[in-house]
């Protein structure tokens, strides 16, 4: 038993195994009970392709709920950041214009997270009411701008914009979305900003305890700014990836972004009490709300039992997170045991 | 202070002001702090400590007066938390030094991080000075305690000796203990005041700041009163036996006393 409880808690210092051990029961519930649909790599190809905006946003959200702080307006920096690229794609023919619109797109969600993070850090504001006045705004600004209507952006298929961000490499026989491949670097990239860089450790101080930062000599008003910025980057490049996978530009575009995003990283296991994140956590996290939809449906289960295991599959990973969460499993193994066979004594748990 | 020549004191501040609008918090401070002296500083609450330390540590700056820390003048116009380390001023806190949900050897490190290029953290070097710190300055050994444990791991007692050992590791000229036994139990202050032993046998000088007067009498060399902003009393150990200490200062507290001449 003491084996095992050590190899236990060797698993649980692998971050975000648990999520990946949720994704993966899932993966395996739906091949035995939808086996059509799940052993082709057709249905995966198409997760690969609508996911990575929604994994964008959630990485960068990740950031920002480490540091004790809440976004709310990435999705209005979704549909800006898609309006901006498919107007200056359509205005300006020429070969330059995708980059262009792409480098704008990306300055404009720069400029808006700017903005978020002076209200925050500098004014005072809660950053919940300050990025919901946002979200509010850009939308209508985007509405306005947009006149209301969509922007088709057809002729963009050709561009090597499009083939670098959205197109198809193919990895041995199977084609793979270039946007899972961004998705992908850019997890693993942030992975190491959050882990091993300096900027990382500040946001984990700073959402732990921003007092404790402060007279340890962190410029917590910078640091929050800079992260707000960061998060409106992102959210802009995720704009980009959705509209130039649609080529269409419509001005609601990610405006139901907002609960799976922030679904996915608390699956993922990043506190809301700030001060801990998990990047790993978060990318599974947002596969398994990027399955779970389509995934019900496949098992040709009426469309109406969809919510209900949404709620359910979610429910379930938080609580593993909690109870696999360092130093828990053990009581929690420790506990059953006792429920099992109450004759034997309860041995008390020793933290290592 | 025989062992230098020139006498230098960590820390000395020459008439020392702090107006909060036309509120004065602190009048006419002067205090001079020893090379490898520890200074208990007492006084009620109100009375202008935390105002104090809140100026050495570089919160906020005074309204008048000079600093000078180990000799050199401070620039009270540029500075900040980052200057007073570089001065060598470093604060332990009652409750706010250590990130709790972080791991020991980022809490050595916060603020003052060794990189590698682009930032990035230097982990390995990091863990092997917190190592270090943790088993030859601080002393925890075999205690199960690693450089991986989470602060929210450790006792009272042990968090405020991982800030004091950081505190030495960095140089410190003046260490300033800002009330570090509140709320713990005994066993855990004996192992504070310990921790603050270290201090005096590495010769480093130390403001120590308590309400606990058993306490601070036991490991000062010398007593700083402090009373409505001003200091009313400043006296050595031999001078003084704490039950006299003690009863000074309840009689201070009724307002039976004046103002003692300095």
């Amino acid at each position: 038993m003491k084996k095992g409880t050590s190899l236990l808690k060797f698993l649980t210092r692998i971050e975000g195994l648990p999520v990946a051990a949720v994704l993966a029961v899932l993966y395996g519930v739906l091949i035995i009970v939808a086996p059509r649909v799940f052993t082709g790599f057709r249905i995966y190809m198409s997760f690969l392709q609508t996911v990575p905006p929604v994994l964008v946003c959630a990485l960068g959200l990740t950031l920002v709920i480490t540091a004790g702080e809440i976004d709310l307006s990435f999705p209005a920096i979704v549909a800006l950041s898609g309006f901006i690229f498919a107007w200056v794609f359509k205005k300006f023919d020429a070969p330059w214009a995708p980059w262009a619109g792409f480098i704008l797109a990306l300055a404009c969600g720069a400029l808006v997270g700017y903005i978020n993070g002076l209200l925050v850090a500098k004014i005072g504001v809660p950053s919940i009411m300050a990025t919901l006045a946002a979200q509010f705004f850009w939308y209508g600004a985007t509405i306005l701008l947009a006149n209301g209507l969509q922007l088709n952006i057809k002729d963009v298929t050709t561009s090597i914009v499009h083939t670098i961000f959205v197109g198809r490499i193919n990895i041995g026989q199977v084609p793979v979305p270039m946007q899972a491949i961004w998705a992908l670097g850019l997890a693993i990239f942030l992975w190491f900003i959050l882990n091993r860089h300096k900027f990382g450790e500040e946001i984990m101080f700073i959402g732990d305890n921003a007092n404790v930062a402060r007279v340890m000599g962190i410029d917590v008003v910078a640091t929050r700014i800079k992260l707000f910025t960061v998060m409106g980057v992102i959210a802009a490049f995720a704009g980009l990836l959705l509209t130039l996978e649609i080529n269409v530009f419509f001005p609601t575009q990610g405006s139901g972004f907002l609960l799976p995003t922030m679904a996915a990283v608390f699956i993922g296991g990043t506190s809301i009490a700030g001060g801990l994140g998990s990047i790993t956590g978060t990318f599974f996290g947002a596969y398994i709300i990027g399955s779970l939809e389509a995934g019900v449906v496949a098992t040709t289960i009426s469309g109406y039992w969809v919510q209900l295991i949404e709620g359910i599959v979610m429910g379930a990973s938080v609580v593993l997170n909690i109870i696999i969460e360092e130093g828990h499993i053990a009581t929690t193994f420790n506990r059953i045991r006792h429920w099992v066979r109450p004759d034997q004594p309860n041995t008390k748990y020793e933290g290592n | 202070m025989a062992e230098s020549p020139v006498e230098r004191n960590a820390l000395r501040m020459v008439n020392i002001e702090k107006y909060f609008g036309l509120v004065c918090a602190l009048r006419k401070i002067n205090l001079e702090v020893g090379s490898n002296e520890i200074v208990g500083l007492i006084g009620d609450n109100g009375a202008g400590k935390s105002t104090m330390v809140k100026i050495l540590t570089g919160v906020f700056p005074p309204t008048s007066g000079e600093i000078y820390i180990a000799g050199n003048k401070v620039d009270l116009r540029n500075y900040n938390v980052k200057r007073a380390h570089e001065h060598g001023v470093e604060t332990v806190y009652q409750d706010k030094s250590l990130g709790e949900k972080q791991v020991l050897w980022r809490n050595f490190f916060i603020g003052r991080e060794i990189t590698l290029p682009f930032g990035f953290l230097n982990v390995k070097k990091e863990k092997e000075i917190a190592n270090e710190i943790m088993v030859n300055t601080i002393g925890f050994r075999g205690k199960g305690i690693t450089v991986d444990s989470k602060v929210s791991k450790l006792s009272g007692g042990e968090r405020q000796g991982v800030a004091i050992g950081r505190a030495m590791h960095f140089e410190a000229e003046l260490i300033i203990l800002d009330e570090p036994t509140v709320a713990l139990s005994l066993k855990e202050v004996a192992k504070v005041l310990n921790f603050v032993h270290k201090i005096k046998e590495a010769g480093k000088a130390c403001i120590y700041i308590s309400h606990a007067m058993a306490d601070v009498y036991e490991i000062s060399d010398r007593f700083v009163i402090m009373d409505r902003g001003e200091i009313v009393a400043d006296m050595a150990k031999k001078e003084i036996s704490l039950k006299a200490l003690d009863e000074f200062l309840l009689e201070y507290s009724h307002g039976m006393k004046d103002k003692v001449e300095l």
